[in-house]
């Protein structure tokens, strides 16, 4: 390359210059990229509802039915048994996060998207599931049936 | 380098790069006083590009719709990071892009850049510089703001006074009989959809037009340089013009970013549409000499309303002005004496009634 020849007279000198032309571009490069990208992370979505909800009211569920309702930001799973047992779960499958449905025929939870089963439990029992769902607290109040989650012990 | 070089022999085998890129290589721009000129295209493309930038992140958190826009803009500077600078970036660039636009069309209507064969570019230009002013009148009633939502009902009203078909374009600019959500929706669509394609569409024949005929020389010295090839005075393009034209966007971009920083555009109340408009709606500055104008034109002349008096006129100074190129060659220099004084009438009214507008209460 011929352009570089004039770098052979003073190198030390132009190497100076090039660092802080170099520099001053590629920190004002920074400043400038840097909101961008704090400007892609979305900021925080406030977790309405808290850690306690009521899911439905009693006689809303016939024994061996079930009804999604809204835990936080993310559906979860009421169901009651053919034994009158209430029982609260994520719906969220732990698959790849589809919502799961009670299926009555087969006494068992089922997700739609890749054939995963769980038992009443939440266990995960056939498909691809990797983990049980996250099991929640059932309480009955006066006649609401409050959902919250499992205090850490 | 090494890997420069082989990058650069991989596209050259595959796509006879140096072929493609030789053009470039051989654009020279010429070296006058007056040089600097040539940059302000260059900038008006530079701040396009950065509207394109900025609009495409806003795009990620603005909702449309009468009941969202206001406060997803809300949000916008109040809860993302940075998101009063993108957007405040996004407004101070439109309204520099503008400027800019319009330095660069009466420069080259003043250095007579527009004469044969150039008169395609003009045109396109022109074209450009109006769908430049359709991104400002559609994107100001985004945020849907009092100022915005009566500056829009002024600016399609006016629309509806144009004969014959002024009603129907104000019901297609509007989306119905009134500005509604519909009219936020539509001038959305036209805003991110319709106005990008076209104008990036334009962008690039007007890049390819001025690619074709050259750089202008001011016709003086075109005449001086012709009787004496030896005085001319040229550089390349590449790497010389455009290294320094980069140096240009940088200046841009800095005084962009400090702009933005130091008085970030505000936002306003949210537009009610029954409320009574409040003292002080105006557009955005560009179109002020026009409203300025039609407010100063009486409600008759003669048996027609001074609204369509002056959108006629507008209308004919308009179309007058994208034709200036052609008058050119009219008589012995009677043409080009009359785009002249056209060009500095132009000038001076814009600039008048513009600040005349701001002084008027």
């Amino acid at each position: 390359m011929e352009t570089q020849e004039p770098a052979k007279i003073q190198p030390v000198r132009r190497r100076l210059v090039e660092i802080l032309l170099g520099g001053g571009v590629v920190a004002s490069i920074v400043a400038f990229v840097y909101p961008v990208l704090r400007y892609l992370v979305p900021p925080p979505v406030p977790d309405l509802g808290g850690d306690e909800v009521v899911a439905a009211k009693l006689g809303d569920l016939k024994p061996n039915g079930s009804k999604i309702f809204r835990f936080g930001t993310r559906p979860a799973l009421l169901l009651l048994t053919a034994e009158g047992e209430y029982r609260a779960l994520s719906a969220v499958c732990t698959h790849l996060s589809c919502t799961v449905q009670y299926r009555n025929d087969l006494h068992e939870i089922w997700c739609a998207c890749h054939n995963g089963l769980y038992d009443l439990n939440g266990r995960n029992i056939s498909g691809p599931p990797p983990r049980p769902l996250d099991a929640f607290q059932v309480h009955v109040r006066g006649d609401e049936i409050v959902v919250s989650r499992k205090r850490e012990a | 380098m090494s890997l420069f070089t082989g990058v650069q022999n991989w596209l050259d085998e595959r796509f006879h790069w140096a072929e493609l890129i030789g053009p470039l290589k051989k654009k020279t721009v010429p070296i006058h006083k007056l040089s600097y000129w040539y940059f302000l295209g260059g900038i008006t493309l530079f701040l396009f590009m950065i509207q394109v930038c900025t609009g495409i992140l806003l795009l990620l958190y603005y909702r449309p719709g009468a009941n969202e826009a206001f406060e997803s803009v809300q949000y916008i500077m109040t809860r993302v990071q940075f998101g009063w600078l993108i957007r405040s970036i996004h407004s101070w660039a439109a309204n520099l892009m503008i400027l800019t636009a319009f330095a660069h069309m009466f420069s080259v209507v003043f250095l007579r850049a527009y004469r044969k064969p150039r008169e395609m570019t003009w045109l396109s230009g022109m074209v450009l510089l109006f769908l430049a002013m359709g991104f400002g009148f559609s994107g100001y009633l985004l945020p849907w703001n009092t100022l915005a939502f009566f500056a829009t009902k002024v600016g399609t009203e006016i629309t509806g006074q144009v004969p014959i078909v002024g009603h129907s374009m104000m019901v297609f600019l509007r989306g119905g009989e009134e500005v509604t959500g519909a009219t936020l929706t539509r001038f959305f669509g036209f805003h991110v959809a319709v106005l990008p394609g076209l104008t990036t569409l334009l962008v690039l024949i007007h890049l390819a037009l001025v690619q074709y005929f050259g750089m202008s020389v001011p016709p003086g010295l075109e005449a001086r340089w012709e009787a004496a090839p030896g005085e001319a005075r040229q550089m390349k393009f590449f790497p010389s013009f455009f290294l320094r034209e980069l140096m240009a966007w940088y200046i841009a971009l800095g005084a962009l970013g400090a702009l933005a920083a130091i008085l970030p555009w505000e936002l306003g109340t949210k537009a009610d549409p029954f409320a009574s408009a409040p003292a002080g709606i105006r557009p955005e500055w560009y179109f002020m000499f026009m409203f300025q104008t039609l407010k100063k034109i009486p409600a008759k002349v003669w048996f027609l309303d001074g609204e369509v008096v002056g959108i006629l006129v507008f209308g004919a100074a308009g179309l007058l002005w994208m034709l200036l190129p052609f008058f050119d060659q009219v008589g012995r220099g009677r043409g080009r004496r009359f785009i002249m004084g056209a060009g500095i009438f132009a000038l001076s009214y814009i600039i008048a009634m513009t600040i005349y507008g701001y002084m008027a209460k």
